[in-house]
């Protein structure tokens, strides 16, 4: 854990040194603390700093989600994505931007109509699954599949009869983003996420325990119709948030859960708040990468997370083949 | 905590209906089991042994009836004091990648207080006890899923057992099992059950099993309790064939004087009938 801490640290200071307008370590370092005002304290406090706060949220978030969902599924390849969830804010935002909302309401609005798309999928996939009061999580994952399924076909759709500047800013949207201009926004952001790491510590024994399964976790006391609904609105919560404000980022909430059972095994006490860490680490580091490497513009952070994420977990998985464990 | 008077140390069934989805699997059961025996299930398959054994641990609801645990519906009883007193071993467990000793000590969670976040001394101190006593502790760092069948059903026990249950229900323990096992699993069993005065509910196919181990048998059939009693009353040839549909002689076991199913093949009631 101290490892990881070191490392997010580490990588977040890289970030901050590295970007389109090269600037030394001496530099930056004197910047952040005696020049206000300077060109360089603008660009690491205006333009880096945000991102890589919004970064350690998303990737934090996401990834927590991941973890969350995988251990409530008992089903390693369920993602914060999976549920249909990213589906409904990308629709939402499709449509505010094809409406052209954001004119008359401003710059909140895609964010907003985004979680607006994502609260409403969440409660649609839930009241559908939930009878006599048992949540049904086979059919969760199908409904949240299928419900992915249509929304893509509706932007899809929207896509195809919207004009070329609309559709340019669904592109960008869906393929997913930090810059995020409005600071209230980054830190509600900051907010929810470590919000939704302390309550997921609620529900450590509830984690641990459903590695058994459902009636074993109920032998040991727990009480999991209760466990599954909060876990499975946290999670929600957290993917909805962080897709509203980040766009589409994939890959961090399946690939870093999956990694960090890898180091540190699947006890939650330790993988929640690891997977946390790991996730925002990671998408700290692939969003340096995106706007750095092809400086002064930029490339889409899902671009790199898918990428990086698929390669490198296709290589550890190799590995452990290998070693034969 | 305080239990009710020794008249009420019991888990009891009364009129019990309860099945799947408006199926019945149970039908107006009615059982008594008295602390600190060994109470065996048995009954032909789809005879509703494992349906009674999810009724009695919360995970099936009532139609109608109760279970009552020392006079208290369990229904109503907190999951955390319920799983302090009852302790389930199940078919299937799904085990994950976790070693031994991990599985073992997932055990406790009924028993962490508020905010207690990591095990206690006192915690692994009983999840090594429990493996000792079921003589999995050599297997501590091995995984779950590189023990043998007969190894890990003793690891099952050793969980529950770290629970600190008064009750241990655990269905069909020795399926899978050889005899070495079976013998194993059930003197285990029983030595628990004399010892720390658990009582134990054991769901078994092996009608033979039942017979030398069990102080009480309940009879299942067709989602009733079709005869309850000592083994010797429960066991004749008359009630097994009806119930059973199969041809059986039943002879006393010459050591125990427990009553021993054996089966007669087709071809020799067709033999003996030509006689």
């Amino acid at each position: 854990m101290l490892i990881l801490g070191g490392a997010l640290i580490f990588i977040a200071a890289l970030s901050l040194c590295l970007g389109s307008a090269a600037l030394s370590v001496q530099t930056t370092i004197r910047s952040i603390f005696s020049g206000h005002n300077t060109t360089a304290h603008n660009i690491l406090f205006e333009i880096r700093l945000p991102r890589i706060i919004l970064g350690f949220a998303i990737g934090g978030a996401l990834s927590l989600s991941g973890v969350i969902l995988q251990g409530l599924f008992r089903n390693p390849l369920v993602e914060p994505y999976t549920m249909g969830i990213s589906g409904g804010a990308a629709l939402g935002v499709s449509m505010a931007i094809i409406l052209k909302i954001y004119q008359s309401v401003g710059l909140v609005t895609l964010p907003f109509a985004g979680f607006l798309g994502a609260v409403s999928v969440i409660m649609l996939i839930y009241t559908i699954n939930i009878r006599n009061k048992t949540l049904k999580m086979q059919g969760l994952l199908l409904t949240g599949v299928m419900i992915s399924f249509i929304s893509s076909s509706f932007i899809m759709l929207i896509m195809a009869i919207s004009r070329t500047e609309d559709l340019h800013g669904i592109i960008f949207w869906i393929m997913g983003s930090l810059e995020e201009p409005n600071w209230f926004l980054i830190k509600l952001m900051l907010f929810i996420s470590l919000a939704g790491l302390s309550l997921s510590y609620i529900f450590w024994k509830d984690l641990n325990a459903l590695r058994l399964g459902e009636e074993e976790a109920a032998h040991l006391g727990i009480n999991t119709e209760r466990a599954k609904r909060a876990l499975f609105v946290l999670a929600s919560i957290l993917t909805g948030c962080a897709v509203s404000v980040g766009g589409i980022i994939g890959f961090v909430g399946l690939i870093i859960p999956h990694f960090m059972r890898m180091f540190v095994g699947s006890d939650h006490r330790v993988l929640l708040a690891g997977s946390f860490l790991g996730g925002a680490g990671f998408l700290i580091f692939c969003d340096t990468l995106a706007r750095t490497l092809v400086a002064p513009s930029e490339l889409p952070v899902g671009v790199i997370t898918g990428i990086l994420g698929g390669s490198f977990f296709i290589y550890a998985l190799a590995r452990k083949g290998k070693s034969g464990a | 905590m305080r239990w009710p008077g020794r008249e009420n140390r019991v888990l009891e069934i009364r009129n019990l209906t309860c099945g799947y989805d408006k199926r019945f699997h149970l039908k107006d059961v009615n059982l008594a089991i008295g602390e600190g025996g060994f109470f065996g299930i048995i009954g032909p398959n789809g005879s509703g042994k494992t349906t009674l054994l999810r009724a009695m641990t919360r995970i099936l609801k009532p139609e109608s009836g109760e279970v009552l645990l020392r006079g208290k519906d369990i229904w109503h009883i907190d999951f955390i004091e319920l799983a302090r007193t009852i302790s389930v071993v199940s078919q299937n467990v799904s085990t994950d990648d976790l070693n031994v000793g991990e599985f073992v000590l997932l055990s406790r969670i009924p028993h962490y207080r508020g905010l207690q976040f990591l095990e206690t001394k006192h915690d692994e101190e009983i999840a090594d006890n429990a493996m000792a006593m079921t003589d999995t502790l050599k297997f501590k760092d091995r995984s779950m899923s590189e023990i043998s069948g007969g190894e890990r059903q003793l690891v099952l026990i050793a969980r529950a057992l770290a629970q600190e249950p008064k009750y241990l229900l655990l269905d069909e323990p020795t399926s899978h099992l050889d005899i070495t096992h079976q013998v194993r699993v059930l003197d285990l069993l029983k030595k628990l059950n004399r010892e720390l005065s658990l009582t134990v509910i054991i769901v078994l196919h092996d009608l033979n099993l039942a017979s030398e181990y069990c102080d009480r048998i309940a009879l299942l059939s067709g989602g009733t309790i079709y005869k309850e009693g000592l083994p010797g009353e429960v066991l004749d040839y008359q009630t097994i064939e009806n119930v059973y549909k199969t041809v059986v002689i039943v002879e006393k076991n010459p050591i125990s004087l427990k009553p021993y199913v054996l089966l007669v093949s087709e071809d020799q009631r067709l033999r003996a009938r030509k006689k």
